[in-house]
């Protein structure tokens, strides 16, 4: 399955080299992925090849085009009022958890920078 | 060479509010775990955010009284991050339009007014409790804290002692707790403190490698984990050790501080705009109703202190650093003239016991009336000083005025010369030895004489007519 991946983005890749495998890797780390060596060069190619197809988006003349990160651009201000809503019972919040324990989500554990 | 340390710190104020920044789940501390969640706050799909007005009010007014610009457009942000304390994976913040920005705060330390600028004041939800099992695989989650109104404050590195840093806190939470924004409490995470931390030779302008502190749980560890930050730096750098950047955790058992992480892998947020929360513009009006809602400052009260009432600095000082006992204070006033009697009783007994019982001057249920009534009693020799101390804490006791206690008990000072002189004769009667060596110049035995008539009297004697009477029977 990757390899055939590998194969399809590989054309893409080539012609911009956008993303190398030390990025792949720190983003990994990020995401608390792990990762052998090759799905990091699977992925290095599949991301470089998103992202090329990103890159032919720069292409286009945005200069007078508001940048939008709403599709309702000309809402403002909506807020509510610190108004008490009824939350879930614990029972209903842990309903759908993989793992809990008493009234609580059990998680595997993270510790920071591991 | 010489060697000066350069701070900023993050203060974190969880915002006073009923619900949660943006949804309608209780805010309320201490509750059954996982019991104050909704579909906004645990990340479900097809949920949708929407800021409470309250919290938004909140962040303005506390940007206004640090003297911060407010920004004319407000967003919010998503900061990524993969530790797993809030469902949704990232975090609702604030990345390039925080609320406001560019203040400054005047703190005392050391004797003079220093200015320490305020790079920004951003709205963020608080993220959720993990409990990490010793040993185990796993940690334990609970989502009541997440989503909680938060209110980060950032200042410019301008701060150049871990005194200083102590005494910006110290100001800075007086100026909180005068806008009634938040409980400022250290014990229950409502307020927390992170610092950042470099040295670099004197008078250089150059900032060095910054060491991120967390895990500080009240304003002397800060101090105490600054401190011991300052001599590690300064130790490493004259030794020609390179610093790297970093976060350090403050382990207050031991007193040191300890690698957490190198900071640059934590740190790569990918911060993008919330799609879910639309942009805020605050109207002007809106602010300056809010700017309205701004009590006197704790500065401004301290310097009008200070011209109307005869009252060291450092008794101002104590008065106005706590907001409800300036209002006592001035309460208290309005029926009994004397500003060193009030001052003292309010920074002795009351504090002594509103520290003892961990809460309010108001909470204790003496009025300030009350109070004014117990001072003139002493004042019209009702009652002794030793006597009133004794009223004030039944009173707090019982939950009743003092004047109560003074009357159901009868503890009205005997004053009555007639009465007193009655006893006086008694006394003297059953203790002739005591009135020869008086006689014969042993002044010791007036003491023991009066300590014989408050006997007598179960000590409701006036002190000072007794010694009147005494003086006149034994000849002087």
């Amino acid at each position: 399955m990757a390899g055939k991946c590998g194969k399809l983005y590989k054309k893409a890749a080539k012609v911009t080299k956008v993303i190398d495998k030390a990025t792949v890797k720190h983003v990994a780390l990020l995401s608390r992925l792990a990762l052998d060596e090759r799905e990091e060069t699977t992925y290095s190619t599949q991301l470089a090849s998103i992202l090329s197809y990103i890159n032919k988006l720069n292409e286009l003349d945005t200069k007078d085009t508001p940048p939008t990160s709403h599709v309702l651009s000309n809402l403002r201000n909506v807020d509510r009022a610190d108004v008490l809503k009824e939350s879930l019972k614990a029972e209903e919040a842990l309903a759908n958890a993989p793992e809990k324990e008493g009234d609580f989500f059990r998680i595997p554990k993270v510790i920071e920078g591991k | 060479m010489k060697y000066e340390p350069v701070i900023g710190l993050e203060v974190h104020l969880q915002l006073k509010t009923k619900t949660k920044a943006f949804c309608g789940c209780s805010t309320l501390f201490g509750q059954r775990p996982n019991s104050q969640s909704c579909p906004v706050c645990l990340g479900l799909p097809g949920s949708l955010p929407k800021l409470n007005h309250e919290a938004f009010g909140h962040s303005i007014k506390v940007a206004l009284a640090l003297h911060c610009s407010v920004q004319k457009e407000i967003k919010f942000d998503r900061k990524n991050y993969y530790y797993p304390d809030l469902p949704k994976n990232f975090q609702i913040s604030q990345y390039d339009k925080p609320v406001a920005h560019d203040g400054f705060v005047d703190i005392s330390s050391c004797g003079k007014i220093k200015k320490i600028r305020i790079k920004r004041v951003h709205l963020e939800e608080d993220a959720g409790k993990l409990i990490h099992q010793t040993g185990g695989p796993y940690s334990l989650f609970d989502c009541n804290r997440a989503g909680m109104p938060l209110l980060e404050i950032v200042t410019e590195p301008d701060i150049n002692s871990p005194e200083e840093a102590y005494d910006y806190l110290t100001g800075l939470k007086s100026i909180l707790k005068y806008l009634e924004v938040s409980d400022c409490d250290m014990e229950k995470g409502s307020l927390r403190c992170d610092a950042n931390i470099s040295v670099r030779p004197a008078g250089s302008d150059k900032l060095g490698s910054k060491v991120e502190l967390k895990n500080m749980n009240s304003f002397k560890a800060v101090r105490l984990a600054l401190e011991h930050e300052v001599s590690r730096q300064m130790e490493a750098v004259s030794a020609g050790e390179k610093l790297q950047q970093e976060t350090r955790l403050w382990d207050a058992g031991k007193a040191v501080t300890l690698l957490m992480r190198t900071k640059e892998e934590a740190h790569d947020y990918r911060y993008f705009p919330e799609p879910d929360l639309v942009p805020f513009v605050p109207d002007p009006s809106y602010v300056e109703d809010i700017r309205k809602t701004i009590p006197e400052m704790p500065d401004a009260k301290a310097k009008r202190f200070k011209e109307r009432f005869n009252l060291s600095d450092y008794d101002i000082a104590v008065l106005v650093s706590d907001k409800a006992a300036a209002d006592y204070f001035e309460k208290c006033l309005e029926s009994y003239d004397n500003p060193k009697t009030v001052a003292n009783w309010i920074m002795g007994d009351i504090t002594a016991q509103s520290n003892l019982k961990n809460t309010g001057i108001r909470e204790l249920g003496i009025s300030p009336q009350g109070l004014a009534e117990l001072l003139k009693m002493i004042d019209g020799q009702l009652i002794s000083g030793k006597m009133a101390k004794e009223v004030l804490l039944e009173a707090i006791e019982k939950r009743c005025e003092p004047a109560q206690i003074v009357r159901s008990k009868g503890l009205e000072q005997l004053s009555d010369k007639g009465e007193l002189e009655k006893i006086v004769k008694v006394i003297l009667g059953r203790n002739e030895k005591s009135v020869q060596d008086y006689k014969g110049g042993k002044k010791n035995a007036l003491t023991f004489i009066i300590g014989q008539v408050m006997r007598e009297t179960k000590g409701k004697a006036n002190p000072a007519v007794i010694n009147e009477i005494l003086k006149k029977s034994l000849g002087e």
